[in-house]
């Protein structure tokens, strides 16, 4: 039994994402070696061949993630773990699963960037190149843990919405959770939640690739299970042939949309502490909410209350929730280690009057809990 | 003629997907025939084969056959063919690639598919250029010649297919062209029957640009130099070495047998396995 199911454990963030790979049911990996994820490809590269199923280590992250969609759509569950250079090269496949709605994982630890960068050290730095890094318009879900047992969960979670959702789901730890070892209980298997492939129950004749159902999403049948189909970049019609035909463009670049931004509720998952009573909120997301936790506690014994905003999900960004909660605040402190990413989504939904204060790191560092209490005593 | 009606309605596919994109002379539908009649030969299941390819004119070609098919992005086609391979070995997996997909942007990945013995054939349809964008250079693009993007002459030296594939490992290359059909037929079952990563070169015209730009004529007499120009290794025996200069060989050149990825793999499981039964 590799998941100790039921067991507490010291255990590394990228060990727990290896590990929550096998517990929602990997059957294929391929990867290319790179600071500072190469520990999920190490382990699983040990671990897989117990279980019959397949790893492979690439000629280049290119490769790697073109093998991913072969192989998910020769029906196994499939992911690929990367850093900032890998993922530059991935966005090409990114936009294949994208266009041809293939499910997959692909984890991306942040370091520093751009280019080589700070190949060892922390960043927050690739939260848009997740959301638009590969070109033209696209779904994407993007999914950031902040703890160890994060890491475990959230890459269940990543595979079960990539099959849910018919489309590729990044995992977007910074260095610092991907390193970071933690003691940890894992949950019991029973209580994990692991969506299986669905495969299509209708005749063959009847099939149709992307057949327009109710949530947008049809099953995607498996090469070699009856349903001869074609698939390809190009724009396409429901059975997957080039088209070139206005409606059917338009047909699947909004089913490419709407089968997000109809199910946004399922998607939000978001974490509040204290926002509801404080005028000060501080959104952090990834290794910085941890400092942000730290630093509400120091605060606390100094009786200065400020709220929390987390969200776990980055992409789709949490929209009308934060306009909700965040709308009349006096001011937001926006914390990333960045230039600023995130934050300009965070003024995109507030109005003029609500500050929203920059608090940026780039040296490979962490955001430290004082520097937080710092910006915050600033404001007050 | 008639013996071909029957394939037609078994392979392609019936619901509009004709007419093709391919220009009047390119010879890649002839390609796609002795593709057709080699799989027909195997008795290979329509569900069991999967067509994969990368971008271009050449890769184009699935979208015809009633295979499982995959248009993949530009040179890819046998890295995603790797993943479709590992994840079901049932499957008879081939790549149908041009030569740019496939040596050039396409290069790390072909070499590193032959290296690996991948199960999967690879054929290269070879017009000495990138045809779908216009007509530019391609590694094949022999030296001197006239392309969209050599107004003056290619300065750079092509490479030799076969001789790249066999250096980087493949069990089964060889080399045909389509004026030579029935030869064609047979090289593409023969690569179709071994197992590992197996390479058919199949040298094809391309009127519209490659022809155009060096005064080679239309498909017909492009026809006609792919006769006159290619001899079979069969015939190099009988020739003196002055008459061999300047021809393309055609024949197998490499017919080795080497474990395939897939049975390493396969092999590798059962190995873990009892060492981490041993370590209880």
């Amino acid at each position: 039994m590799i998941v100790p199911w039921g067991k507490t454990r010291l255990v590394q963030g990228n060990e727990a994402v290896a590990l929550g790979a096998i517990a929602a049911g990997i059957d294929f990996f391929a990867g290319y070696p790179i600071t500072p994820s190469t520990e999920v490809a190490e382990l699983l590269a040990g671990y897989l061949p117990l279980l019959d199923k397949k790893w492979l280590q690439m000629e280049d992250e290119i490769a790697s993630i073109s093998a991913l969609i072969g192989a998910r759509l020769a029906g196994s569950k499939s992911m690929t773990a990367t850093s900032g250079p890998g993922f530059s090269l991935m966005q090409e496949g990114l936009g294949y699963a994208c266009m041809t709605e293939v499910p997959l994982v692909l984890v991306n630890v942040m370091r520093g960037g751009p280019s080589t960068g700070l190949p060892t050290q922390v960043s927050q730095g690739d939260v848009m190149q997740a959301r638009w890094g590969t070109h033209g318009d696209h779904p994407i879900i993007v999914l950031a843990p902040s703890n160890v047992r994060e890491c475990f969960d959230l890459t269940i979670k990543a595979f079960n919405l990539s099959e849910t959702f018919r489309t590729p789901v990044i995992l977007l730890p910074d260095e610092i959770i991907g390193h970071m070892r933690e003691r940890i209980v894992f949950p019991d298997k029973e209580d994990v939640h692991v969506v299986p492939m669905p495969v299509p129950d209708v005749p063959v004749e009847w099939y149709e690739h992307y057949h327009e159902s109710t949530l947008n999403v049809s099953p995607m049948a498996k090469f070699g299970s009856g349903y001869r189909y074609h698939v390809t970049g190009l724009t396409h019609d429901t059975h997957g042939f080039p088209s070139r035909k206005e409606s059917e463009v338009i047909a699947k670049m909004n089913r490419l949309k709407h089968k997000i931004t109809r199910r946004l509720d399922e998607l939000e998952d978001i974490q509040m502490h204290n926002v509801e009573d404080s005028s000060i909120v501080i959104f952090a997301y990834g290794s910085v909410y941890r400092s942000a936790l730290a630093a509400q506690a120091i605060l606390k014994k100094k009786k200065k209350k400020i709220g929390i905003f987390r969200p776990i999900t980055l992409w789709p960004f949490p929209d009308k929730t934060v306009k909700e909660m965040l709308d009349y605040k006096d001011v937001i402190i926006v914390p990333e280690l960045n230039q600023g990413q995130l934050i300009h989504e965070v003024e995109r939904m507030t109005r003029d009057a609500v500050r929203v204060v920059p608090l940026q790191r780039i040296d490979g560092y962490e955001i430290t809990p004082e520097e937080i209490v710092n910006a915050v005593m600033e404001v007050i | 003629m008639a013996a071909t009606i029957p394939y037609e309605y078994k392979y392609l596919r019936a619901k509009k997907r004709f007419p093709h994109v391919w220009c009047p002379g390119c010879g890649i539908g002839i390609v796609m025939g002795s593709i057709i009649r080699a799989v027909d030969s195997m008795g290979w299941e329509k569900d069991d084969i999967v067509m994969v390819s990368g971008i271009g004119c050449t890769s184009r070609m699935p979208v015809y056959v009633d295979f499982n098919t995959l248009h993949t992005t530009h040179g890819r086609g046998l890295a995603f063919g790797t993943g479709v391979k590992m994840a079901n070995p049932d499957l008879n997996v081939m790549a149908v690639m041009g030569d740019g997909d496939s040596l050039a942007i396409g290069g790390n990945h072909i070499i590193h598919a032959a290296r690996r013995n991948i199960d999967i054939t690879a054929i290269i349809v070879n017009n000495n250029n990138y045809g779908m964008t216009g007509g530019q250079f391609s590694p094949t693009t022999p030296p001197g010649a006239r392309t969209a993007t050599t107004p003056y002459g290619m300065i750079e030296p092509d490479f030799d297919v076969c001789k790249l594939m066999d250096g980087a490992g493949a069990t089964f290359v060889a080399r045909g062209t389509v004026y030579h059909i029935t030869e064609l037929d047979n090289l593409i079952q023969k690569a179709f029957s071994k197992k590992g990563f197996s390479v058919v070169e199949v040298l094809a015209p391309c009127p519209t640009n490659f022809g155009r730009a060096n005064r080679q004529g239309d498909g017909v007499e492009m026809m006609k130099l792919l006769k006159d120009n290619t001899i079979n290794r069969s015939q190099l025996k009988a020739m003196k070495p002055g008459q061999v200069k300047d021809k393309i060989v055609r024949g197998i050149f490499v017919d080795r047998d080497s474990i395939s990825y897939g049975d390493r793999y396969k092999a590798l499981c059962e190995r873990a396995k009892k060492v981490a039964e041993a370590e209880k």
